[in-house]
Formats: C-alpha cells, structure tokens, sequence
C-alpha cells in the first residue's frame, strides 16, 4: 500500500490537515443477479483520455472535475493520460493502461463468462480534485445518471 | 486526492442504487471517506492493479474486490488485498 510517507512533505501537512468529503450513501446498494449475468462498467481517476478529447485541465483551481467517456470498443493501448498528481507515477500506466484502466481484464473476464457483459461506455476523471463539491454535485451524478440510464448493475472504480 | 475522488464518486453512485467497488491505495484516507466498498492494494501511487504487463497479478486483485461487490456483509465493507 502506498504510505503517507509517500507523498511530499507539502501533500502530508495536507492530508493530515484536510478535512475529507463523505457522501451519504446508506444503506447502500446489492448485486440484484449474479456478477455472471451481470452489466459492468469502469471509473478510472488516473485521468485516461482518448487522443482526440481535450485533456484534463491540469491549471484549474481545486481540480478538474469534468469526466470523459470511453467506449468500450477502445484500445486501451492508444490511451493517453493528463494528470495533475506529482504523487502518481506514470511509468508503470505508460507501459500498460492495464494498471490503472484494466479493461483488457474485464474483457477476458466476460469471455471466460464470469461478468455478464461490458456497458458500451466507461468513465474518466482526474481524481487530483482539492475541492470535491461540484465532483458530488455535478460530475459524479451525472455520471451515475448515465449508468442508470445504461442500466448498468456494478461500478468498478480504480484509483490512481 | 484519488482515493478520496474514487470514495466520493463511489458513494454517488450507490446512492443511485448502483453497487460499487474500488481499489484504493491509501487507506487511511479511505477510511475517513468511508466508501461502501473498498478493497486495500499494497501498491504505490499510480499502480493500482500491481504491475503493468502482469496478467495474473491484475486476474487477482479485480477477483479479490469482486468477491466484496458480491459479498452479503454488511456495508461499509473495507479489505485488505493480501499479495501471494
């Protein structure tokens, strides 16, 4: 597991001063059909984008908050990455998007026939976000909207 | 900041009766975040699933976290991923 001691001295003085979000989720929700049968779909905050969407931007004040959307279909080969987090190292992701967007995992999962199937869209952030509240209000409810929408079963978040 | 987006995201997305599951890489914040679900990976920042170009290794970190997304337990459910 990655350490407090990790991050800078700056990130730790943060981190033990700042005071976390929580979002009321109770009771929570169940798996209403087994995972076989079941609709996935994935949140990466490592900040993954398609070569042709805007990158994530890395100036604005409290963390960008926006998400971008990647289908299914895609080569995670091809992904790029705009991330703020100087604690976040990109060499492992660079090699293979796996580590932080494992969707190659989850296609071999469906084909040996232990998750249902994929939902046609996924879903980026850039998680370096110092001031949550229109990720709570705004981009995380839409996001989960269009998952209702997709009548997804389960979301698989990855962080970075 | 990451485990705390993830947790946060996490949570509006059950609270729109979608279940969920997230790796997390820093438990101490995701404790204080308290997310439904949460499966603990010994790994640094910007490795989540472990080691690029390692199959096998990512096959058993998503395993171990789908278990909790099917688990009956009561929530909030946080684990620790145990490496081989």
């Amino acid at each position: 597991m990655a350490r407090l001691e990790d991050l800078t001295l700056t990130h730790r003085l943060f981190v033990a001063n700042y005071p976390f979000r929580k979002v009321d989720w109770a009771p929570g929700a169940r798996l209403a059909k087994p995972l076989a049968k079941s609709k996935l779909a994935l949140i990466s905050s490592a900040g993954v984008h398609l070569p042709g969407q805007n990158p994530f931007d890395l100036g604005f004040r409290g963390g960008d908050f926006s998400f971008r959307v990647i289908p299914n279909t895609f080569d995670v080969r091809r992904l790029k990455i705009s991330q703020r987090s100087s604690d976040f190292d990109q060499t492992g992701a660079r090699l293979d998007a796996n580590l932080v967007f494992p969707l190659d995992r989850f296609r071999e999962l469906v084909e040996r026939g232990e998750i249902g199937e994929l939902n046609h869209r996924h879903y980026s952030f850039m998680g370096s976000i110092s001031a949550p509240g229109k990720l709570i209000s705004h981009s995380a409810p839409r996001v989960a909207e269009m998952l209702r929408k997709d009548e997804v079963d389960a979301a698989f978040l990855v962080p970075a | 900041m990451c485990n705390q987006s993830v947790g946060l995201i996490a949570g509006v997305i059950e609270k729109a009766g979608i279940a969920t599951i997230g790796l997390s890489l820093l438990r101490m914040v995701t404790e204080r975040v308290r997310p439904p679900r949460a499966l603990f990976v010994p790994y640094p920042f910007g490795y989540p699933l472990g080691k690029p170009n390692d199959a096998r290794l990512q096959h058993r970190i998503i395993r171990a976290a789908l278990n909790l997304l099917e688990s009956a337990e009561e929530l909030p459910i946080l684990q620790n991923f145990v490496a081989e």
